[in-house]
């Protein structure tokens, strides 16, 4: 299938892995920034095509590992109210809040239904004006234009009934504070092409620069993380601290113009929790006052929740690349997908769901 | 009055599922979660020999006569789909479960729960759909039972069917027979019935229309069983996928297996289909295929056989059967790499980004 089989050739991976091992000469940690990029790491097992020398450290972009618990008891919260129909991404539906996930919360009886795009939510809004709709908005700058038209869209039809709880995060704010904690030690980064797509290459030149350190918009492919990684090995080799672009297939320095705009247009920065990770400045987005009454968390009373305790889950450090999964004692014990005890290992692009399906043992 | 303790031992110390208190959706996704609730629940309960087998159907033994027997429940959105409908879906589905058994399937039962309020047209439709399907798969629906509940209690129509079906004597086929080196063999193209049904419920339209493999298959179960007395498991990859299937052979067997990625067939519009959605295609719904574990000096003759036939032009080997890693799937990747094969907790959930 073109645009797929290329990238996931044999032959192909294994020049790029000569090349690899040819110029590596010392110990590399790169951190890919994507959970997408996580799970193609262990789903094809790339760490067998590279040197020893180079270690893989696994980042916090897995926007569902990240939502903050707060958000989703309350998202489960208007979720068992007769009056909402709740509407969501299917993966945001196995995540665990303090107390449940929201699909026991639709097996107590909340609706609670799955969409593909932020517009079928619009529509759902629509067809059931006697329901206050709420979508609940997840996901990095990827999903962030999609979802503002959805409040265009709102707006366009006049809608009362449409509601937003906005949980969209930024990434570069997070790559910041992971550069700036000396218990990090990296030496490159893969950025998540996807965002780079959206949002151009401008950021990273800055953190780039200030952090001397090599970061290359990458792919989601095996070749695509194979090459990223040989680009950045490269510039460690020799020295260099570059912003480079191994997705030029859609990513370009400006980004998407037009994304940006509606992003710029509906949404505003905040200060937001990550969740295992804690507060971040400019980390979050939230609606701008313009279309405040859209969002839910400024039009809905909520019981007031206490201070959640994380129990033995290890999230936080796994997000900010600090342990990997399978060192965690809980890991395949007493935290599966099936019973998990924190969001990693639920997510499809959670790290410790990736160890879980793919590495319990060593391949 | 005394009231006796009617409880039996199985129901005594109940086994928890799970750590959930109600059923979700995942529980009927033929992941994980239905498997335990199968293990955990219905076989220490129900507690007999057949069903300690977990075949597709059981396998009785009545007066030396060996049957199959089988029931399944068809609770599918959309009704009407590429390839297709609840009616024909409901037939082969059962017809299948008994070839899996290497039954030839006889008699089947239809049972219906109908929502009031849904059209006559349409049940017509299903009727003749399912009258259709049994003609072609040689069986007779015999019986049948009709319930209708108000309207808001079901969804439109739920059809159950059960049968059942003679086996030969010579014939022993079981998850449990399969041997390290058997080879494993796929009569076609996966997740065709998953992805259309989705693309339906969904309205999702892509370059060429996805169409479900919905088909029975006792005609080419039955051809296979002629060339080769050496077929030990076969089972069709129906909810959960070829991946739940495998794994679930690799458990009850006690074996490992490998298969290699780049031998499964399948159809550049479904994979797309699947690349866009986030979904791995090994877990998405067949209705009209079946994974035979053969020995290997039979595997050519066996994979000719099922090439001659209509239902298995594009069949394949896909891999084999391995002392080592008991209980595991293994996958040979596109680029040459190892990794699991998992069994998914409960249904696939279409990815954020």
């Amino acid at each position: 299938m073109k645009y797929i089989d290329e990238y996931r050739n044999q032959e192909l991976i294994k020049v790029v892995s000569d090349k690899i091992h040819d110029i590596t000469t010392r110990k590399i940690s790169i951190m890919e920034i994507c959970g997408g990029q996580t799970h193609t790491i262990l789903k094809y097992n790339l760490e067998e095509f590279l040197p020893d020398k180079i270690t893989l450290i696994h980042g916090p972009g897995c926007p569902v590992c990240v939502t903050p618990v707060d958000f989703i008891d309350k998202a489960i919260e208007l979720a068992m109210r007769k009056d909402v129909l709740l509407t969501s991404y299917g993966d945001m539906l196995r995540v665990p809040g303090s107390t449940k996930d929201l699909l026991s919360a639709r097996a107590n009886g909340a609706d609670i239904r799955m969409v593909y795009s932020p517009l079928d939510s619009v529509i759902i809004a629509k067809d059931n004006p006697e329901k206050k709709v709420i979508f609940f908005a997840v996901g990095f700058e990827t999903t962030a234009p999609a979802n503002a038209r959805a409040v265009l869209e709102a707006e366009k039809f006049n809608l009362n009934n449409y509601f937003m709880i906005c949980s969209h995060m930024l990434v570069p704010p997070a790559i910041e504070t992971l550069l700036s904690n000396a218990q990090i030690k990296l030496h490159g980064i893969l950025a998540a092409g996807h965002v780079c797509t959206v949002m151009g290459l401008n950021e990273y030149e800055i953190l780039s620069e200030k952090y001397h350190i090599p970061i290359v918009a990458t792919g989601f492919e095996p070749l695509d993380i194979m090459n990223a990684t040989y680009m950045t090995v490269k510039q460690i080799e020799e020295k260099r601290c570059e912003v480079e672009n191994q997705y030029s297939r859609t990513v370009t320095v400006e980004g998407n113009t037009k994304a940006k705009e509606i992003i710029n247009k509906v949404f505003i920065n905040e200060d937001r929790e990550w969740r295992g990770i804690g507060i971040m400045k400019n980390s979050g987005l939230r609606l701008r006052d313009e279309y405040k009454k859209y969002d839910a968390l400024m039009n809905f009373d909520f019981k007031i929740n206490e201070k959640i305790d994380k129990g033995i889950c290890i999230a936080g450090e796994i997000l900010q690349g600090l342990k990997k999964p399978d060192i965690c004692s809980s890991f395949g014990n007493n935290c599966k997908p099936e019973h998990p005890l924190g969001a990693p290992m639920v997510s499809s692009e959670g790290a410790c769901a990736a160890y879980y399906r793919y590495r319990r043992i060593d391949n | 009055m005394k009231i006796e303790n009617n409880i039996s031992s199985g129901m005594s110390c109940p086994t928890p599922i799970s750590d959930y208190k109600q059923i979700l959706l995942s529980h009927g996704a033929g992941g994980y979660m239905s498997h335990q609730l199968i293990s955990e629940l219905f076989v220490k309960v129900f507690n007999n020999p057949s069903l300690d087998l977990q075949h597709d159907g059981a396998l009785l033994d009545i007066q030396g006569i060996k049957l199959a027997f089988t029931t399944d429940s068809y609770v599918i959105n959309p009704i009407f789909f590429p390839g297709g409908d609840i009616g024909s879906l409901s037939v082969y589905g059962t017809v299948n479960d008994l070839a899996m058994c290497g039954g030839n399937p006889l008699f089947i039962s239809a049972g219906f729960i109908i929502e009031e309020g849904f059209s006559i047209e349409e049940f017509w439709k299903i009727s003749n759909s399912m009258k259709q399907a049994a003609d072609n798969a040689g069986v007779q629906i015999v019986t049948g039972d009709t319930k209708v509940v108000e309207k808001g209690k079901g969804d439109k129509i739920f059809i159950n069917t059960a049968g059942i079906a003679l086996v030969p004597q010579n014939v022993n086929i079981s998850p449990k027979n399969c041997k390290p080196g058997d080879v494993i063999i796929i009569n076609g193209n996966i997740a065709e019935h998953g992805i259309a049904i989705l693309s339906e419920r969904e309205g999702f339209e892509f370059e060429s229309e996805i169409i479900s493999d919905c088909c029975p298959l006792n005609g080419l179960v039955n051809d296979v069983l002629s060339v080769s007395n050496n077929i030990h498991t076969m089972r069709d990859p129906t909810r959960g996928g070829v991946a739940s299937i495998l794994n679930e052979i690799a458990m009850s067997s006690n074996l490992g297996i490998v298969i290699e990625e780049n031998a499964i067939p399948i159809k550049d519009n479904v994979k797309s289909a699947c690349e866009i959605l986030g979904f791995d295609a090994l877990y998405v719904a067949n209705e009209g295929k079946v994974i035979i574990f053969v020995s290997p000096e039979d595997a050519e003759k066996v994979l000719q056989v099922m090439k001659n036939h209509p239902y298995g032009r594009d069949s394949s080997i896909i891999g084999k059967v391995v002392e080592a890693h008991p209980g595991l799937v293994r996958m040979k990747t596109s680029i040459g790499s190892m990794r699991i094969v998992d069994m998914l907790s409960g249904e696939q959930l279409p990815r954020i980004c």
